[in-house]
């Protein structure tokens, strides 16, 4: 990856609202190399979606949310990933990590109801023959997300000093 | 009754920030770009080593001056970092920079010496020479001139009473930077008229561009220059109160002694917390620093371009945290224009006279600020701009 995309991504990734124009500014680039390069990266991939991080508190519709721990068989010839490409079909999956230690799948599921979550469980995660455990956890409070605080502000710093 | 106040403390002004900070007060919704410390808060590894230190007890006074580690620290941070060769037994660790000007002040100006200071710079240096008795005299510096000071400049306010001169490199308020060659053209005049210099390089780690020259490396400059530096622009420490000085050993010892009297030594807490910011920049390379400069360059690309854009003719600042464009557009001068800035769009700005008279048709804006907040104040000012342009 070059120099320029390093830095818009890392732009991007503080504020994905900002315009092609004020990210050429911060980083005296060229404008229409930033939204060539911005573009390229939205096609292959590298960036795979803008979205908003949302304090669910704040939120008037309640979901809930879960991080179920997934140990699996690994899959002659595909290994984990034709198991972590079943999983992901889901919709309520929201996350999908492979992870190193105690077990092998981080899933991150978002349902609107308790229900929602067991039945995701034990109709869908459960009935594969690799899966041979799972323990979820459902999620109470957010506090940090994508590195955003989500509780009061810090100190407020006098509005002049020299 | 009698008048307590002596003379000197009585003819000081107040500073020209004062009273737009009681403007401010009675505003809601101001957006500040008149604040001059980081918008970063301390990096945890250094609050979590402060805290340790008080867990341990260490909390009695240390040497005058300082923890002897600390001192160490500093000098192969100099070295390291700036080119610049320092025992510890000639740093002080102060209560911030700021007693580090004032100690090198009192330490070596006397009734009717002249100090010249590069017009605009730093609020504190006239004042602190006039309770001396000193004469500050301003060294005008203009924007044609990248806000440097130049060797003619110099040349023409030196008279048989200067003694010593003051740099402020990366300069507050107008991010001026000095480059080498500069630097030589006016060492030759600090050499040729044998001037005291105090160099402030509390902005040093936040040069953009190139790295940060000290004066104190230039051939014959040691046993003339009085180096003042600290932690709170470079690692977010500002509440801290933590720098240090670096001076010649007559020059030292005179500071120490006014060191003793008047600050014991710097608080032990801050000087832990420092002595963390050090090693764990060995460590990492001074990472955090990194950061941190990295996201103030782009906020100064970005500022400067938008005042540029805008109408607001704006030298490209090299160094510290502050643009300091020019209002003249407007028909308005910096105070004006900070007044009306304030009350009409929110938006807290330092007039450029509180930093000199050449500052009289600027203000400074301090890009401290994140970045979502500095596109309000921009789109605030553009709007103000769009009633007065």
């Amino acid at each position: 990856m070059q120099q320029l995309e390093r830095e818009i991504l890392d732009i991007l990734k503080g504020d994905c609202r900002y315009p092609a124009e004020k990210i050429a500014a911060m980083l005296s680039a060229d404008e229409k190399e930033v939204t060539e390069a911005i573009r390229r990266m939205e096609r292959n991939g590298t960036i795979v979606k803008y979205s908003a991080i949302v304090n669910a508190d704040d939120e008037a519709e309640e979901g809930v949310e879960a991080l179920i721990e997934v140990k699996v068989t690994p899959q002659t010839g595909s290994g984990f990933d034709g198991i972590a490409e079943e999983i992901a079909r889901h919709s309520e999956v929201k996350s999908l990590y492979l992870m190193s230690g105690a077990y092998d799948f981080t899933v991150i599921v978002e349902s609107p109801s308790l229900r929602g979550v067991s039945r995701f469980i034990s109709e869908c995660i459960s009935t594969f023959e690799c899966v041979i455990s799972t323990a979820t956890h459902f999620i109470l409070k957010k506090y940090k997300i994508e590195g955003a605080t989500t509780g009061a502000k810090g100190e407020k710093r006098l509005p002049y000093s020299s | 009754m009698r008048r307590f106040i002596c003379e000197r403390a009585e003819a000081l002004p107040a500073s020209g920030i004062r009273k737009y900070f009681d403007l401010a007060a009675t505003l809601d919704d101001v957006i500040s770009l008149g604040v001059g410390e980081p918008d970063f808060t301390t990096p945890w590894d250094v609050r979590s080593a402060a805290i340790r230190s008080l867990q341990k007890g260490q909390t009695s006074y240390t040497a005058n001056r300082g923890l002897k580690e600390l001192r160490e620290r500093i000098c192969r941070y100099l070295a390291e970092r700036f080119e610049v060769s320092a025992s510890p037994e000639h740093v002080i660790v102060t209560v911030g920079a700021s007693e580090g000007i004032d100690l090198v002040l009192r330490a070596c100006v006397g009734v009717g010496d002249e100090v010249l200071i590069p017009d605009p710079s730093y609020v504190s240096y006239a004042p602190i020479v006039a309770l001396q008795g000193g004469v500050p005299k301003a060294v005008k510096c203009t924007a044609e001139n990248g806000f440097i000071l130049t060797s003619e400049a110099l040349e023409e306010a030196i008279s048989a009473r200067t003694k010593a001169v003051i740099l402020c490199y990366p300069n507050n308020p107008t991010g001026a930077v000095m480059t080498r060659e500069e630097l030589q053209k006016v060492v030759t005049v600090f050499k040729k008229h044998d001037l005291l210099v105090i160099s402030d390089e509390i902005y040093a780690e936040l040069t953009y561009g190139g790295k940060h020259v000290s004066v104190l490396g230039f051939e014959g400059m040691r046993e003339r220059t009085v180096l003042i530096g600290g932690f709170s622009k470079a690692f977010a420490m500002t509440g801290w109160r933590v720098g240090f000085t670096l001076a010649p050993p007559e020059i030292d010892a005179a500071m120490l002694k006014i060191h003793q009297y008047v600050a014991l030594c710097a608080p032990r807490l801050s000087q832990h917390a420092a002595l963390s910011a050090l090693q764990n920049g060995f460590s990492d390379d001074f990472k955090s620093v990194e950061a941190m400069r990295t996201e103030y360059d782009r906020r100064r690309r970005y500022l400067v371009k938008e005042f540029n854009d805008m109408g607001l003719t704006c030298f490209e600042p090299r160094g510290a945290f502050y643009a300091f464009p020019s209002v003249r557009a407007t028909g308005m001068d910096g105070d004006a224009f900070a007044e009306s800035l304030l009350f009409e769009a929110r938006v807290a700005v330092v007039p450029g006279s509180a930093f000199g008279a050449c500052g009289r048709y600027h203000v400074r804006c301090s890009y401290a600020t994140g970045t979502d907040e500095l596109t309000q104040a921009l789109s605030r000012i553009r709007g103000f701009l769009k009633k007065h342009i």
